[in-house]
């Protein structure tokens, strides 16, 4: 066991790496809660968004582009979601498992031609001064964009959430579908937008997965990354810092660990690989034992609006 | 004609199969409170639903204040100043009563000036609520306020109130006539929609009354009596239910110390309850839903159990049994919520008739259902109680709310219950039917059978109760003789000054 070879420096900076995609698919997951609707298909939008993102990525050669082209093509996925659930009022959980499979087979569909490529790679962002200080720049202020993009995006939910009054619609929608249609709000377009959104996001982070962390596509490679961020929504208690939280514990518990088996520690390797779902769940779960839970009372119900 | 200030010509509206509204016109005047009368399904909602933009008339227009008016959304007629305060399915529960504001209002200000606001306006009209409250922790009065304020924040011309007094207490009741009369002698005009004869005889200047989606009749209600007004709305007369004095026999059903926490987070717990009920008695339960009804019945029922010795039936304890046995037993139970709970919505009269009537019915032999049975038990009860519907095989879903309570109700009436503990069995049921479910347990009670009856319809158990107690926070008053008691007293009890006391320690 040689626990010296751990250098914290690159250990933060690669829970921060790792944890992003994750933490992407979550808070857009969240909102799609926040507006009454339960999208199981996170997993399927993540890895469509992974493929196109790369495919995009190594045809043009921009990243940037890629990750346009998979925030797109999850949202696009999505609306088909949103179609079934909120238009056609079909049963939202067999859709989004539906969604999830779709996603997995069509991925692997247009991911063929591109086994074994390599995608051109994110530029890392150096923010001034603060990149500088040491210790603290390297580990903290040298990412690429998206995981700069992905805290803003946290705060930025938060924000919406709290203060605005869009957001105040958004919450009033998934509390209450039926009081929300009596005072005159737009009940199905408010969930539609939320699901582009919440599609939208997990595009995003399975990009990041093939653009960023793994820099290649292999069939499959979200590996249930869509389910912990679905699980990570629900116990944050649908609440943006303590998905932000889930997500970097699952992130940091998952680096730590293969670090742990790097460094020969003398635990079980299964256990080990286990650890970081079995932490995260525990932590979010001590977290949401008090208090409210908060799910929005209208989650997952059908709405049609009579009369 | 400048006193008038929204007048309905013509308004046609026909849904699939039943025409909602046949040709309405209403006049109502500045400044006027008017009655709208009617009996479930007389085409009320509709009318209102038109005025409010949220459903469009086929044929027929408005005219507000000289002009035509078509809103297209609630949003418009917001605009036009027509504001509603509605019954049900308008409060978000978490969220405080600020937001559920701002939500209803088209230019909400800066929260902290929406809180000044809604202070002062609960101020000026006597309805005194807190803006950082959870809306799911107030009482149905004070959600009732939140609407109200809603409302007048955005200076209404019309204000629309859809049976406001339901669930509030006697002197809520007084608080909100008050602030009515306030505002009507501001200007403001009130469409007000009841079927409580009484209260629109004293509050209301002038009634229209529909019929099956037909305009009826214009009158004074203050000259026309409760008797003309009732026979204007059904359009035949009824009987007022008649107990036979029945012979009050021994305790049967006998609760001791029955404590249950909340069920859910806006729920609340039952602390200490304590009553008994004697064969041929009928008890009511008086008190706003939300203060232990749900947690009361479910406590009886069976749906939750109880430490030892709080619940006795015939000297049986009870309390850890379970729903089935106690039926067996004669224990039998219908809740509020109709579909869903007294009733499975997808399943037909028939399956929903085995449910519960499986054991004592002998629907079920030896682990096998007896389908027969279950039919003919299920057409009994179409029968005894005049359920319209088009066979026993169709789904309880499909039943108007008034026809599945007279099946739910029914049905448990038909199994002769030693004690029947029902929840608000006349809710959202029209009078006449009100009148004949009220008969049928007073029947009920005159061969002997012990009835709890918990609603919120204080006439109704001033109509059919021997003795009477309030439920409220949990805890349930001193029980007492109904002959003698006067409406201030019960308002007293409904209050919860009975443990004023305790509240203070």
């Amino acid at each position: 066991m040689d626990l010296s070879s751990i250098n914290p420096v690159l250990l933060i900076a690669s829970i921060m790496l790792s944890a992003t995609p994750i933490l992407l698919a979550a808070i857009g997951e969240m909102v799609v809660e926040k507006s009454g609707v339960l999208n199981l298909g996170v997993e399927g939008m993540m890895i469509t968004g992974a493929v196109v993102g790369f495919a995009i990525a190594v045809n043009t050669g921009s990243p940037g582009l890629g990750f346009v082209a998979a925030a797109m093509a999850s949202a696009v996925l999505s609306l088909s979601f949103g179609i079934l659930t909120q238009v056609l009022l079909a049963n939202q959980v067999a859709t989004g498992l539906g969604l999830t499979l779709v996603g997995l087979g069509l991925s692997a569909l247009i991911g063929t031609p591109y086994v074994g490529l390599k995608s051109p790679s994110v530029p890392k962002v150096e923010i001034p001064l603060l990149s500088d200080i040491p210790v603290l720049g390297p580990m903290l202020f040298s990412h690429d964009l998206m995981v700069y993009f992905s805290l803003f995006l946290v705060a930025a939910v938060w924000a919406v959430l709290k203060f605005t009054r869009i957001g105040l619609i958004l919450r009033a929608v998934g509390e209450s579908h039926d009081a929300a249609h009596a005072l005159g709000y737009k009940v199905v377009r408010v969930r539609m937008a939320a699901i582009f959104f919440g599609g939208a996001c997990a595009g995003l982070g399975g990009a990041y997965l093939g653009l960023a962390r793994v820099l290649q596509w292999t069939e499959g490679m979200t590996a249930g990354a869509g389910w912990i961020a679905l699980a990570i929504v629900v116990f944050a208690s649908w609440r943006p810092w303590r998905v932000l939280i889930g997500a970097y514990l699952f992130g940091g518990v998952s680096v730590l660990q293969l670090n742990l088996q790097a460094a020969d520690v003398a635990v079980p390797v299964a256990l080990l690989s286990m650890s970081p779902y079995l932490i995260t769940i525990l932590v979010l779960i001590i977290i949401s034992a008090r208090g409210a839970h908060g799910a929005p009372a209208s989650l997952g119900r059908i709405f049609h609006a009579s009369g | 004609m400048d006193d008038i200030l929204l007048e309905l010509n013509g308004l046609t509206k026909a849904y699939p199969g039943v025409i909602a509204n046949d040709d309405v016109s209403v006049s109502i005047r500045r400044g006027e409170i008017h009655a709208l009368l009617g009996e479930n399904g007389a085409g009320k909602s509709t009318l209102v639903k038109m005025i409010y933009g949220l459903v469009k008339p086929d044929a027929g227009g408005m005219r507000l204040a000289g002009n035509t008016f078509a809103p297209q959304d609630p949003r418009s007629a917001r605009d036009a100043g027509v504001a509603m305060v509605f019954q049900h399915f308008s409060l978000f529960n978490a969220l405080t009563v600020a937001e559920n504001i701002a939500l209803g209002m088209e230019n909400p200000p800066k929260p902290r000036d929406l809180a000044a606001r809604i202070l002062d306006v609960s101020q000026s009209y006597g309805l005194p609520l807190n803006p950082d409250r959870t809306v799911g922790t107030l009482s149905a009065g004070e959600r009732q306020r939140v609407e109200i304020i809603r409302c007048l924040l955005q200076d209404p011309r019309l204000l629309i109130m859809d049976e406001p007094t339901s669930v509030l207490t006697p002197q809520e009741v007084d608080i909100l006539f008050t602030t009515l009369r306030q505002l009507k002698s501001e200007g403001t005009s009130i469409l007000y929609i009841s079927h409580k004869l009484e209260e629109i005889r004293t509050l209301c200047d002038t009634a229209t009354i529909l019929r099956g989606g037909k305009k009826v009749g214009t009158c004074t209600p203050a000259d026309t009596t409760a008797r003309e007004l009732a026979e204007m709305m059904v359009g035949a007369s009824f009987a007022a239910p008649k107990g036979t004095q029945a012979k009050l026999g021994a305790a049967v059903l006998e609760v001791t110390g029955l404590s249950l926490p909340a069920m859910d987070a806006f729920g609340s717990m039952l602390h200490d309850i304590t009553f008994s009920v004697r064969t041929g008695e009928v008890m009511g339960i008086g008190g706003v839903a939300g203060n232990g009804q749900d947690e009361l019945l479910m406590a009886l029922s069976g749906e939750h159990t109880s430490k030892p010795g709080s619940v006795l039936l015939s000297g049986e304890d009870l309390s850890a049994k379970g729903p089935q046995y106690r039926r067996a037993q004669g224990l039998l139970s219908g809740p509020e919520e109709r579909l869903g709970h007294a009733a499975v919505p997808d399943m037909s009269l028939i399956e929903n008739a085995a449910l519960t009537g499986a054991y004592r019915k002998q629907i079920v032999q030896a682990g096998f259902l007896n389908w027969h049975r279950a039919r003919r038990f299920a057409e009994d009860i179409i029968q005894a109680f005049d359920v319209r519907t088009p066979g026993p095989g169709v789904a309880a879903r499909a039943l108007s709310g008034g026809n599945l309570q007279k099946f739910v109700v029914g049905r448990e009436i038909l199994m002769e219950p030693k004690v029947l503990i029902i929840n608000q069995p006349t809710w959202g049921v029209d009078a006449a039917a009100a009148a004949s479910i009220r008969q049928a347990l007073l029947d009920l009670a005159a061969r002997g059978a012990a009835i709890v009856v918990i609603s919120q319809d204080l006439d109704e158990l001033i109509e059919i109760s021997d003795t009477f107690a309030a439920l409220t926070a949990g805890r349930l008053s001193d029980v007492q003789k109904m002959q003698g008691l006067d409406l201030d007293q019960i308002g007293l009890m409904l209050g919860g000054a009975h443990d004023l006391d305790a509240a203070h320690a």
